[in-house]
């Protein structure tokens, strides 16, 4: 019985991430899987008690439950509700690092509770016991990778690729460390080795993330997530759980599909993201001093937004960083009492995680059906009279397309230099997160409006209404 | 391997897959709420948590079961809510189209 109900609460985690694939059920689908949450969790608890009611041995311990509970249910409802759009990677981040720390945890409380750290001789199945090294490997390499990856977003850490010393065979060396650790805990029976092995983890974790620049941030955010999952999995196997197979197999899957769609929208493999420390490889110092540059006002932008039939705004992680989202949507209203058409093309790997604009411009009320993807919004560039770029810059470099020498020539950009005439709202002509100078900004069709970008848009915005 | 291993082998692909057929269909514009939505249900691991909670034997044993539970609530209790306050933003869709 109490397995069919943990397959109901999978089969309701199904329901809910199939829910979650259209704005229309999304909010429902959410609320699905959380009543399968409640459901495995209730499910649980009876068994507990259960199992205590027809052992004499064993009593719960019901207040350690209630007091975990209660501390985490604080602490992660607190979070949730008081953190601001634009520090939504930065949350995300940090819960999948205690996801994975938890799975961790269930299976190091798993090796106290039989005793093989006590000494007695309660055991594992040797497929059990691997089980137990791979929930604290994969667990631990999360909880520490999050926490890298939060202090990355939220600059705490440079988000600048940092060299390991011998690259990539460090973190090599460091997997044949920690299954040599695992082999000896298991094969000798020494549970000293667990204890190893997440030491090493969490070294993994650090080493793992650091060398990873910021930009391919929502590629570490994706794989993360999908790492919870798997460890979710595991720590299923451990106590011999199927509706934690299940759930973790899903977000695993879930995870590793983002992670996937990521690495394609900027043109790498999985393993040149994680591996090559992109743009440590000493970019060339950009000469930008002696190419003329368009600089215009916000009441030149202003004046070109007014006379345009069609606009299409192109917002980066600038926009968040500036919190600009509502600004942005004030100008496309004046625009449109205008009758000027203004949609929003939004590259995969806009801002520091997937999607993360669409929430963005969700929060500004933003209607989700102006929201073009890469694939629709391309073909309607040439037929754009004015494309506002609004702190974004390695997603729409045309050097991509056009120069094959380029570090990231390939990636699918939005093209925006084919419209009539780019805005680009922008603090500096430094480069992007690639280090490398972007062509588009010379163009005779570009404008270059230096400020930061929420002032930029609301001095545009004022200059509008006095036209 | 006992016969429960396998299963739980046979379990864990066959839900890789489904997972990988729900998830493969949805639009970017979901992507932000979707891996939040799926970090909560990653918190599933509060199952293991409460088991442990529950009959941990011993000082060392009660602090690996009450952090257990703490972390696994944060993901669960965050998780669920924050992706709520997203989805929320986005069914309000102000119609101002003319």
């Amino acid at each position: 019985m109490t397995a069919l109900l943990y397959l109901l609460s999978g089969v309701l985690f199904i329901l809910g991430l199939r829910g979650l694939g259209s704005p229309r059920t999304a909010r429902r689908g959410n609320q699905i899987a959380a009543v399968g949450m409640l459901v495995a969790s209730v499910v649980t608890l009876v068994y507990v008690f259960d199992q205590a009611r027809q052992s004499d041995a064993l009593s719960v311990l019901w207040w350690v439950i209630i007091l975990g509970a209660l501390i985490g249910g604080a602490i992660g409802a607190v979070l949730a509700l008081k953190v601001q759009m634009t520090s939504m990677p930065e949350l995300v981040a940090a819960f999948n690092g205690f996801g994975g720390g938890a799975s961790a945890l269930v299976a190091f409380a798993a090796i106290v509770a039989t005793g093989t750290i006590v000494g007695t001789d309660v055991q594992y199945a040797t497929e059990t016991e691997v089980t137990v090294a791979l929930s604290i490997a994969i667990g631990v390499v999360t909880l520490s990778g999050s926490f890298v990856a939060y202090g990355k977003l939220k600059g705490i850490i440079t988000g600048k690729p940092v060299a390991l010393p011998g690259g990539p065979y460090f973190n090599l060396m460091l997997v044949i460390l920690m299954t040599a650790a695992s082999v000896w805990a298991i094969a000798f029976n020494e549970p000293m080795g667990y204890w190893i092995l997440a030491a090493i983890a969490v070294v993994l974790g650090i080493t793992g993330v650091i060398p990873i620049g910021g930009a391919d941030m929502p590629v570490v955010i994706s794989l993360l997530n999908s790492l919870s999952g798997v460890a979710a999995s595991m720590a299923g196997f451990v106590i011999g759980n199927q509706g934690l197979i299940i759930a973790g197999a899903l977000v695993g899957a879930a995870g590793f599909i983002l992670t996937v769609q990521m690495s394609e929208a900027m043109n790498r493999s999985i393993a040149n993201v994680l591996f090559a420390g992109f743009g440590t490889e000493g970019a060339a110092p950009i000469d930008a001093g002696d190419k003329p540059v368009n600089s215009a006002t916000p009441e030149d932008v202003a004046i070109s937004l007014a006379y345009a039939q069609k606009v299409i705004v192109v917002p980066g992680y600038g926009l968040a960083v500036a919190q600009a989202q509502h600004a942005v949507r004030e100008l496309a209203t004046a625009l449109e009492e205008r009758d000027v058409v203004v949609e929003y093309a939004i590259h995969p790997v806009a801002g520091r995680m997937p999607g993360h604009m669409n929430v963005l411009l969700a929060e500004a009320d933003v209607p989700y059906d102006v929201l073009l993807d890469l694939d629709q919004s391309n073909p309607k560039f040439p037929h754009t009279d004015v494309t506002l770029v609004v702190g974004a810059n390695d997603v729409v470099n045309p050097s991509a397309r056009d120069d094959s020498g380029s570090a990231i020539y390939g990636m699918p950009i939005l093209e925006v230099d084919l419209a009539a005439t780019t805005v680009v709202i922008k603090r500096s002509l430094s480069p992007g997160f690639a280090g490398i100078d972007n062509p588009l900004f010379y163009l005779p069709s570009t404008m270059m409006l230096f400020s930061d970008a929420k002032a930029a848009l609301e001095n545009i915005h004022a200059a509008l209404i006095e036209l | 391997m006992s016969p429960e291993f396998i299963q739980g082998i046979v379990v864990f692909v066959l839900a890789a897959f489904i997972g990988f057929e729900v998830i493969s269909k949805v639009p970017p514009t979901l992507h932000t709420p979707l891996m939040s939505g799926a970090n909560a249900i990653s918190g599933i691991t509060i199952v293991g948590a409460i088991i442990a909670a529950a009959f941990a034997d011993g000082v060392f044993a009660i602090i690996l079961g009450v952090l257990a539970m703490v972390f696994a609530m944060i993901n669960v209790a965050g998780g669920f809510l924050v992706t709520d306050r997203m989805l929320e933003m986005f069914k309000k869709k102000p119609v101002v189209k003319k």
